[in-house]
């Protein structure tokens, strides 16, 4: 499903953020990506998305090399994955429906339909009673959800969070991780960028450690 | 199709709810539209009542054709003949040497100086009212054409009021077409820096849509919608003032075009020019909409 293949990443002048990673990762597994900060979790996890594009070396989701997409394929990619943001990237003025209706709205999804798929996932993720409320009046779990929310809302097949419990206290954190294994268990392929591995550790059953761009 | 129709009424509805953000702003801006518009299609409608006037005075072009002295009466009905099957002609009369004698012996002088001539020393004559759509070309090709007809002797035009007519109709409209490339641009300019300012406020929400799979024309319609929206509501306000000035000349203009003896009132804009002024608008907003979109979504 996700295949690295000897790639690097280097940003100016000539720091190297990921170094010569090749691994794969199957449909519906659940992977845990961790090490310190500035190891290259996030970097790796933008390469997937097509954020960035690998220094060298190719980077394939489901066969296909998203680093020579141009602008109408990395539409199409992203469409088709759920991304959870290390900063969430809420739309401060729409209240919460909006903000999970805006993937599907972008799929070109009917209204009808749309409406009911975000219900569904703001169910999910325990905010259905506040589907009026704007971002600012949440708290930051429930803004953490609200992200994740908008992220499973179009059923992707691969779910990428990045440091999806930064910022939360541990009983908070561990409900968001709650989320993604019930996820993964629905047969979600799931790739968590994390440093503090402390409330996915009993459920996570591999892990890919970055150590200053490199895979331990 | 429903979701086509849903994300196009979305950004319809996004553009009608940026509109209304800022009133002030909005105003003005197309306060700023509506008077670059209303200047050109004023100057064409200027254009078009002041030609109304002039061909609806006394200066009206006319043919006269006189005939020699010595054409006799099937001479004159052969050359009425003709000018009966002329296209370019309105409408032609007569006037008869004797009709000619006759008016000049009733002129206080003349009756003495003519009654000592020995015989009548006028012409047969035709005087011939052209349609109002020739140039001053075509006036001097049926001049030239008249003046070869049997027993014809002189053909006089009026062509020097005609050529001066047609050169100055000729330069309105240059001055009008090249005011409407000017404020046209201008038009283009103000949605430009609209749409940049719009592009500016909304950046977040482009990063995140990009992010989560937006195209560049999920993106764009939005603001596709706004700036052409704004130029059909600048072109709206030039018309609403072309209409009010209009209104307001209405009465000065009728008493000028009294003045050349002219029953001439007051062209309105037709429904064609206010279709064409809404259509040039809305086209100008695009058009400004997709270069500035060109420009800052790139970015």
């Amino acid at each position: 499903m996700i295949r690295f293949e000897h790639v690097c990443r280097r940003y100016p002048p000539n720091i190297a953020a990921l170094t010569d990673l090749s691994f794969n990762v199957e449909a519906g597994e659940l992977v845990l990506v961790c090490g310190h900060s500035g190891a290259g979790k996030s970097t790796l996890l933008k390469l997937i998305a097509a954020i960035e594009r690998p220094s060298s070396g190719a980077v394939l989701v489901n066969g296909q090399n998203v680093g020579a997409l141009k602008r109408a394929g990395i539409a199409v990619l992203r469409r088709n994955l759920g991304l959870v943001f290390q900063d969430q990237k809420l739309l401060f003025d729409r209240n919460a429906f909006d903000n999970v209706m805006l993937p599907l709205a972008i799929a070109g999804y009917p209204p009808k339909e749309a409406g009911k798929r975000v219900r569904a996932a703001l169910d999910k993720v325990g905010l259905a009673a506040r589907e009026k409320a704007l971002p600012v009046a949440l708290s930051g779990g429930e803004q953490q959800r609200l992200a994740i929310a908008r992220a499973v809302v179009g059923r992707p097949a691969i779910l990428l969070a990045d440091e999806p419990t930064a910022h939360l206290d541990q009983a908070t954190a561990g409900d968001v991780a709650k989320i993604f294994r019930d996820f993964h268990q629905v047969g979600v392929a799931v790739l968590i960028a994390s440093c503090d591995d402390t409330a996915f550790s009993n459920f996570v059953p591999r892990r890919l450690v970055l150590d200053h761009g490199k895979l331990q | 199709m429903s979701a086509w129709l849903a994300q196009h009424g979305r950004a319809l509805l996004w553009a009608l709810r940026r509109l209304t953000v800022a009133p002030l702003s909005t105003l003005l801006s197309l306060l700023a539209i509506s008077v670059a518009l209303a200047l050109p299609a004023g100057g064409q409608l200027l254009l078009r009542n002041g030609l109304q006037i002039a061909k609806s005075g006394a200066a009206t072009p006319e043919l006269s054709l006189f005939m020699s002295v010595d054409a006799d009466r099937k001479a004159v009905d052969a050359i009425a003949q003709r000018l009966k099957h002329q296209e370019a002609l309105k409408e032609f009369r007569l006037v008869s040497r004797g009709e000619t004698l006759a008016r000049f012996q009733a002129r206080p002088g003349f009756a003495e100086v003519i009654s000592a001539l020995p015989g009548n020393p006028f012409p047969d004559a035709f005087v011939a009212v052209p349609r109002d759509d020739l140039s001053a070309a075509a006036l001097e090709k049926l001049r030239a054409e008249f003046s070869h007809w049997p027993k014809v002797e002189q053909v006089q035009l009026d062509s020097a009021w005609a050529r001066r007519l047609d050169a100055l109709l000729h330069l309105g409209r240059i001055g009008v077409a090249l005011l409407a490339l000017m404020l046209g641009l201008g038009l283009v300019a103000i949605t430009f820096t609209t749409i940049r300012l719009q592009v500016l406020t909304q950046l977040s929400e482009i990063e995140v849509s990009r992010l989560l799979g937006a195209t560049d024309a999920f993106i764009g319609r939005p603001f596709y919608y706004f700036g052409t929206l704004q130029g059909l509501a600048g072109g709206a306000g030039a018309w609403l003032i072309v209409a009010a000035v209009a209104m307001a000349m209405r009465a000065p203009l009728e008493e000028l075009a009294g003045l050349y003896e002219g029953g001439a009132t007051l062209q309105s804009l037709t429904a064609i020019d206010v279709a064409i002024l809404l259509g040039f608008a809305t086209a100008l907003g695009w058009l400004g909409t997709a270069l500035s979109l060109g420009r800052h979504l790139r970015d």
